[in-house]
């Protein structure tokens, strides 16, 4: 299919043929071996492990519990029907009363009830993905930037800038401080672009980060709040990983520091929220923009008819979310198993010599592989990473895809399975330890095989040329719903 | 603190500063019920289809496994929670194509694989356009069109809308030489003219394109070697002859020819199946380029997967598709027809239509003048002392005043008697020389007035509600 017409008049606009999908990241290569050959217990036991797929998966059986229990939030339901004709024809940009007061309320729940949130501020967006598009179309024009600590989750390359074209800029982080962000690196960052002539719009957090899995601290909010204020600049928060927060210290959101300081602007903040992670709902695709500046919520609001929350969702949504005993229980729970589910896996990695970032929130481990690189550079990542996804038969995401200046780190999500995988995954990475040298670290290169990493080095290219078909949302192969009935 | 935001944030392309507004304004604070609030303002602005809903909720009583989320007795919530594949259902995307097909009376076939879901037809123009088109960029656009367009198209994408002028002395109908002047006109502008956008039906007119206009339509792609996006979302509202020819009937005659890449449809059940609350949109191209670009777009406003699931349920009943179109298109008809007669008898004409959710109907003959402002005036007449909320001709670009889109599928038949009456009452008070505003309101109106004269030549629409239409 040719892009050109045959007068030479480009066909179609450069959107939509350039790379600004981010599609070509590793961050969605590594599906294309796992769609081949997908871990089933019972069918395919040596298949790919799915571990780079940051999903709730732990919580499902409460949820379905109360739906059972409450036939009415649904509007197909013969308790719910009566509903049905209003709710089809709701499609007031608005949003259902109902759904926006509920959401503001498990926002404050989700945040120890130590904030409230207005419920007129509540903005629908096509899941965070389209809400991220949505608060940069209000903020940037084309060519302004965004500051981002690094490292970051890789499809903010295609939120902020896609359609938008704006640009993101690195605020780099290093280890040795466990990545946090200071106010060196801000400066830094900040006086880099006005060196380069590059206008920016605001600073955009992930609290808590995906994909460290660790909360900013008060200190590191503050100095955030007062970098802004004092560029006069944006901050949007994301904090769509707010109840996967599963032990001390408690998580706080950018809401609280607005409150603390009465010259802050808060014209200047917006919170970005999603049920994606929090509930496990990313197919409902409810995505929410929070700001405290008026102008942005009524902008906000007409750009939402772009991708508003079905009503029979918002329907369901705000029943669920209004059921306090239901919330307080489940967000007691999900926090009890994530917990559980967190511990399970970084014991499992410890006693085999691997150690993580330590973390209290998330779906995932931050993973120190940096032992096992030849070099301390991407492409011994790359290669390791091929290793891992080809030999170990785990999907786990290289932090190079997440902008990570430091090669070695990786996500590892682990609440996207049950505990019988878990095992069989902690299983092959104790293996594959074992196989290649035990305890490693950075000074001592054991390696037996390095001919195997050199020869993965050339299969990394063939992967990274052959373009990725899959989608970045690819569901779990053995869903029944993907199997079209005939 | 509006310099703190984007362009597109502080510009009004989209379209909400709207002569329509008041109208909804006025509306809201004062909507009609037939018990609570009979002399309040009746709601004829919005191309709601809601004379159908018994047929689905009986269907829904029929079929309670949907409603749980199950599927043969057995839960699939989670499956359904965790499901955000941008490629979408596939038992969705088969289904919603067969019913396009059945609603074209299976005179053409769609390949599931060819089309891309989204939020809404808003998203799927949106989304379309930001395929085709960019800054510096026109879409050529017949006039009368839906106000939405203007948001839709050209707000965040940046490209510009070039009116096709269409004029009452020929039923509104494209011709050859309306189709030229606004290519010129997009030249002079130094605007590269990147596709034609049509909706057929045509809101706001009701009317099916004649196979004529298709021809010319496709001739003059060809020509330009641009594409073309045909709007179909009221395709399933053809309630009377001449039958429904979709582009897709017209491009299977061009035999797998280049133009194929360059023809493109957008869908919705909005409109035919009465669901705009459900936000379910669809692109539909050969263009595998474009189906690739526009599937990763969606992930900004994809269809939610509940909704998916209990919709690819309901339009896999083939029993229920079938007769669901077949009653939908008797009661538009019956509706449509009380709505014709009943301003007839009030001496006034309508555009002869044979689809959509509205009549566009000819109020000329009750302009002071031949002017916009007329039209300006005889509308907040309209909406404050007849109490009918209509949409005027000039929200929708039309070219020539006194023309105005009133719905009726938006209400019951009662409501719509009483629509009649006041129009007819409204007409003969004018016959009779009492052109006064009825009702004490000239002070409050003056006011208005001054606010309206700004607007009267403004780009304009209504778009308090996603997608009205």
């Amino acid at each position: 299919m040719s892009y050109v017409s045959s007068n030479r008049k480009p066909l179609l606009s450069r959107k939509a043929t350039n790379d600004g999908h981010a599609e070509k990241s590793p961050y969605f290569d590594g599906w294309k071996a796992y769609d081949k050959d997908p871990f089933h217990p019972t069918q395919n036991p040596s298949g790919v492990i799915q571990m780079g797929l940051a999903e709730h998966q732990l919580c499902f059986d409460l949820v379905q519990e109360w739906l059972v229990s409450n036939p009415e939030a649904s509007i197909c339901t013969k308790k719910g029907v009566d509903k049905f004709r209003d709710i089809a024809l709701f499609q007031d940009y608005h949003g259902l009363p109902a759904f926006r007061n509920a959401v503001a309320k498990f926002m404050g729940r989700v945040r120890g009830d130590k904030v409230k949130f207005d419920p007129d501020r509540i903005v629908m967006s096509g899941g965070a993905t389209g809400a991220h598009e949505m608060i940069t179309f209000c903020l940037a024009d084309p060519g302004d930037a965004f500051l981002v600590p690094t490292p970051y989750y890789a499809g903010f390359d295609r939120d902020l800038c896609w359609r938008t074209e704006a640009r993101l800029l690195p605020v780099v982080c290093h280890s040795s401080n466990n990545f946090k962000v200071t106010r060196k690196a801000l400066e830094e960052a900040y006086a880099k672009a006005v060196e380069a002539n590059i206008s920016v719009k605001g600073l955009l957090l992930t609290n808590p980060s995906n994909p460290l899995g660790t909360i900013l601290d008060r200190d590191t909010l503050r100095e955030a709040m007062s970098f802004i204020n004092e560029k006069n600049i944006h901050l949007i928060c994301d904090e769509i990983y707010a109840a996967t927060v599963f032990r001390q210290p408690d998580f706080i959101s950018i809401a609280e520091i607005i409150e603390e300081d009465q010259e802050y602007n808060r014209n200047l903040v917006h919170i970005i929220y999603s049920l994606s992670k929090d509930m496990g709902f990313p197919g409902f695709r409810v995505g929410i923009v929070y700001s405290y500046n008026d102008a942005v919520v009524e902008c906000g609001r007409k750009m939402s008819s772009f991708g508003l929350v079905s009503s029979q969702t918002q329907y369901l949504i705000a029943s669920m979310l209004s059921d306090d005993q239901f919330i307080g229980k489940f967000l007691l729970e999900s926090a009890g198993r994530l917990a559980t589910r967190h511990t399970d896996f970084t014991d499992g990695l410890r006693q085999a010599g691997i150690k993580c970032l330590n973390g209290n929130a998330g779906l995932f481990l931050w993973m120190d592989l940096r032992g096992l690189l030849m070099d301390s550079t991407v492409e011994a990542e790359m290669a390791l990473w091929q290793v891992i996804i080809n030999d170990v038969k785990l999907n786990v995401s290289p932090g190079s895809s997440f902008h990570c200046s430091e090669p070695g780190w990786f996500r590892v999500c682990i609440a996207n399975m049950n505990e019988e995988t878990t095992k069989v995954a902690l299983e092959r990475i104790r293996e594959f330890v074992l196989r290649n040298g035990n305890k490693p670290n950075r000074k001592e290169k054991c390696w037996q095989s390095d001919l195997r990493l050199r020869l993965s080095f050339r299969r990394m290219d063939e992967v990274l040329r052959s373009p990725c078909i899959m989608s970045p949302h690819s569901p779990i192969p053995q869903s029944p719903l993907v199997r079209t009935r005939t | 603190m509006r310099l703190m935001l984007s362009g597109k944030a502080t510009c009004n392309s989209h379209g909400q500063d709207s002569s329509y507004f008041l109208g909804w304004e006025e509306y809201e604070k004062n909507p009609y019920d037939q018990t609570r609030n009979p002399q309040g303002i009746i709601q004829m602005g919005l191309a709601e289809n809601q004379l159908s809903f018994d047929l689905l909720e009986s269907w829904l009583s029929e079929n309670q496994d949907i409603a749980g989320f199950k599927r043969n007795g057995k839960s699939i919530f989670r499956e359904l929670a965790l499901f955000q594949d941008y490629h979408g259902l596939p038992e969705f995307k088969k289904a919603l194509v067969q019913f396009m097909e059945e609603i074209r009376g299976n005179k053409v076939s769609f390949d599931p694989n060819k089309i891309v879901l989204t939020a809404g037809a808003t998203s799927a123009n949106e989304t379309l356009i930001f395929c085709l088109a960019e800054k510096g960029d026109a879409i050529l656009i017949p006039t009368p069109y839906y106000p939405g367009f203007d948001r839709d198209l050209k707000w965040r994408t940046g490209a510009e809308i070039v009116p096709i002028h269409c004029t009452s002395s020929n039923g509104f109908k494209i011709t050859a030489r309306a189709l030229e002047r606004a290519y010129q006109e997009a030249q002079n502008r130094n605007l590269k003219v990147k596709g034609v956008l049509v909706t057929n039906p045509s809101n706001p007119l009701g009317t099916t394109m004649t196979q004529a206009e298709l021809d010319l339509l496709m001739d003059f792609i060809i020509e330009k070697q641009i594409h073309l996006v045909s709007d179909e979302i009221y395709s399933g509202t053809v309630f009377s002859s001449p039958n429904y020819t979709s582009i897709m009937e017209v491009l299977s005659k061009y035999e797998k020819a280049e133009v194929w890449d360059r023809v493109h449809v957008v869908y919705s059940l909005s409109k035919d199946l009465g669901l705009p609350g459900f936000r379910v949109g669809a692109i539909y191209s050969n263009n595998d380029s474009i189906v690739a670009a526009a599937t990763k777009m969606s992930s900004f406003g994809l269809v939610s997967s509940q909704t998916q699931y209990f919709l690819s349920a309901l339009l896999s009943d083939k029993k229920f598709t079938k007769n669901y179109i077949s009653e939908n298109k008797k009661r538009l008809k019956k509706r449509h027809a009380s709505l014709v007669s009943g301003l007839q008898n009030a001496g006034i004409s309508c555009l002869e239509s044979n689809a959509g959710l509205f009549s566009w109907v000819d109020m000329r003959h009750l302009l002071k003048s031949n002017t916009f402002k007329a039209e300006m005036e005889l509308w907040e007449k309209i909406v404050y002392d007849v109490k009918l909320n209509i949409s005027p001709g000039l929200s929708c670009h039309c070219s020539e005043p006194g023309w105005f889109r009133v719905c009726f599928a938006n209400m019951t038949e009662e409501t719509l008697e009483i629509a009649i009456q006041r129009i007819k009452a409204f007409v003969e008070s004018v016959s009779r020389g009492h052109d006064k505003a009825i009702g004490g309101k000239k002070c409050l109106n003056i006011n208005l007035r001054k606010k309206f004269s700004k607007w009267v030549f403004r780009l304009s629409f209504h778009d308090r509600e996603a997608g009205e239409r």
